[in-house]
């Protein structure tokens, strides 16, 4: 009656095989590839870099500035706009200004990247009900696995780094943009795309003048998601080599600097909660003359 | 403009559900639409349409709530695939057009008014109205200067920078009538278009379409429940129940002769002065008496009733237009054919 109480799995022989066939393989696929596929992020890493020496080498003044603008031509709203400036004036009195810049080059690129990647993905579920149900269990693993295990092929591929670190986020915080996507353009009231139809618009004008502008405040809604999702990988990433405001606060543990830690966990915060309120006003005016009324 | 195409449709059938085609033979063979929603779960939309319009003419469908008049103008321009039967416009069947072709056909041959508007509600009142001229890829001038007369023609000129969630449902409604003549297609398929305008405007509307169809013939659908609203316009009426065409024929022939007690219901409360007319109820032959007035046998009963109780002789000839006498008509006959028939 061993069975019952123990429970019949696979002879730890076999099981010592499979996981190495499958290491083994791995290996074998990163070095023949590996090259091949850093070469192929190599734009990407070079567009990373850019980014964020822009962010770090622009005097500080400069970027306070541009930062308000566009605080404010987002959401139209003072509050928002002082909140942003006085939080970064803090940040930057507490000497956390080149790091919280390196973030925010960071979470710009990977959210550009997510937008180019997730939108026509989304796009695309919308059109067809098969293809929803094949990338759905794909996002929820994506979700729901945890980001360390898929460190670990990033990292043998592409070893330490900016781009392993990026990719990382990316796939953590894509789904929400590809959901909201496909969700928003559903959502599109029936009848309108009828209406589109019914004057001949062929389906790209009907994506472009239709479809799109009526998701957008759905889709601003993803976005902000991603922004938020990205901005909790930030730890995570500089575990592979990710500076900005992840790598203090790693050091902060490994050291029980409570205080450095502390204090650069609210830089973090800080930064989500600008990303947060100026994105959600934007979608919030996006959304002024769209809801229908009168039936 | 060469002739507006005529519509034709034929044995149409429409039933909605996953397996629809499984179902149409047992559907021609009389199955009825609550059968087939039991023992199959589909639903019965339209059952052997066959309504001839020709091209120039204002076809009405009308039926109650349910009836399948959405669906049935909806097939016109394909936006509803039919599960069996043909639409002919101009001779080629709509069913059967590529999707290069349908969309030529939907920019170029129709324009649409919907029920519940289906206006862009992200673009304004003047780029909800180029809509239809801006993905033909005209230049802008062109499209603006089109939108912009009939946005002053259906009266809401000063509005053209609103949003669509600015105005009133009956502007909404007469947004879409703007959107869908600055087309100028020669087919107009207007669902219930004036359903949510004030009467005053209601009638100005269907003056501006008895008068675009006297510049420019087109052939029009209108769905309405105003049964006023259909003798008005129709040139032909066509009477829906449950998907299926009970009745159809001119305004007159429907007042006169209800086919069954659904229409008869339908039709007791028309204004029947405006609509007979007094070839149908004068008497062939005879002669009038001295003094007489002369009707035209076209003549409506309300515009014989007021000339004969103006005339001392109670009794009218009636003669075409080379002078001949058809026959005679009196002035009881006329009234007692204008009051509603009793229950
Ligand atoms: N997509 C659909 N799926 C299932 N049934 C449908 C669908 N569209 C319409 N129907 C059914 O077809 C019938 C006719 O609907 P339709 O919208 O054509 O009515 P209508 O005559 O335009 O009514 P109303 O005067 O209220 O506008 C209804 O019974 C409706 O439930
Ligand atoms: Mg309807």
């Amino acid at each position: 009656m061993e069975w019952l109480s123990k429970f019949p799995n696979l002879s730890d022989d076999t099981l010592r095989v499979v996981k190495q066939t499958i290491d083994e393989s791995f290996r074998a696929f990163t070095r023949a590839y590996g090259e091949g596929i850093e070469a192929f992020f190599n734009p990407l890493k070079q567009f990373l870099i850019a980014s964020e020496q822009v962010m770090i080498s622009t005097p500080w003044p400069l970027v306070l500035l541009a930062v308000g603008l566009i605080a404010w031509f987002a959401s139209r709203n003072w509050k928002i706009v002082a909140g942003t400036i006085a939080t970064l004036l803090i940040i930057g009195l507490f000497d956390m200004w080149d790091d919280t810049m390196r973030t925010i080059s960071m979470i710009f690129v990977c959210t550009l990247l997510s937008i180019l990647i997730g939108v026509p993905i989304g796009i695309a579920m919308s059109r067809s009900n098969r293809l929803q149900s094949i990338i759905n269990p794909v996002l929820d693993v994506m979700q729901t696995m945890p980001s360390f295990v898929y460190l670990i092929p990033v990292v043998m591929l592409l070893g330490i780094g900016k781009v392993p670190g990026l990719i990382a986020v990316v796939i953590y915080a894509l789904p929400p943009m590809i959901r909201l996507t496909n969700l928003g353009i559903r959502l599109v009231d029936h009848e309108v795309i009828e209406a589109a139809d019914a004057f001949g618009s062929s389906p790209w004008q009907r994506l472009k003048n239709v479809q799109i502008p009526l998701a957008l405040p759905t889709i601003m809604a993803g976005i902000n998601q991603t922004i938020m999702m990205a901005l909790s990988m930030v730890v995570i990433a500089s575990m592979i080599g990710v500076a900005g405001l992840g790598q203090p606060v790693l050091r902060a543990i490994n050291n029980q600097y409570f205080a450095l830690g502390v204090f650069n966990g609210l830089a973090i915060v800080g930064i989500a909660i600008i990303f947060d309120r100026v994105s959600q006003a934007f979608g919030r005016r996006l959304q002024k003359h769209r809801e229908v009324v009168h039936g | 403009m060469a002739d507006a195409p005529a519509i034709e449709i034929r044995s149409l059938y429409k039933i909605f559900g996953p397996h629809a085609h499984q179902h149409v033979a047992a559907v021609k063979d009389g199955m009825s639409k609550t059968e087939l929603n039991h023992q199959t779960g589909h639903v019965l939309g339209l059952k052997d349409i066959n309504i001839a319009m020709p091209g120039g003419s204002i076809q009405v469908i009308m039926g109650l709530s349910g009836s399948g008049k959405s669906t049935l103008i909806r097939h016109i321009n394909r936006l509803i695939d039919p599960t069996a039967g043909e639409v002919l416009v101009g001779g080629v069947d709509v069913v059967k057009m590529g999707s290069d072709e349908l969309r030529e056909f939907r920019r170029h041959q129709t324009a649409m008014v919907f029920q519940k508007f289906a206006l862009l509600p992200h673009r304004t009142v003047l780029d909800n109205t180029v809509y239809g001229l801006e993905i033909q890829g005209l230049p802008r001038a062109t499209q603006v200067a089109a939108a912009m007369r009939w946005i002053e023609r259906v009266g809401l000129k000063g509005f053209e920078g609103k949003y669509p969630n600015q105005l009133s449902g009956g502007m909404q409604q007469r947004v879409g009538l703007a959107r869908a003549l600055t087309n100028d297609a020669p087919i107009l398929l207007m669902d219930e278009a004036f359903s949510a305008l004030d009467p005053l405007i209601r009638m100005d509307m269907q003056s501006v379409l008895l008068d675009l169809q006297k510049e420019i013939r087109k052939t029009i659908v209108f769905i309405t429940h105003d049964l006023d609203e259909a003798l008005r316009l129709g040139d032909r009426i066509a009477i829906l129940r449950d998907g299926e065409v009970i009745q159809q024929g001119t305004g007159q022939q429907i007042v006169l002769n209800p086919a069954d007690d659904y229409i008869a219901k339908f039709v007791r409360e028309v204004n029947r002065g405006r609509v007979v007319e007094v070839v149908s109820v004068m008497t062939p032959g005879g002669e009038a008496p001295k003094g007489a007035i002369t009707l035209a046998p076209l003549d409506t009963l309300e515009q014989a009733a007021r000339r004969l109780s103006e005339s001392t002789v109670k009794t009218a000839r009636v003669a075409g237009a080379d002078g001949a006498t058809l026959g005679t008509v009196k002035l009881e006959a006329i009234v007692a054919a204008m009051v509603k028939p009793v229950d």
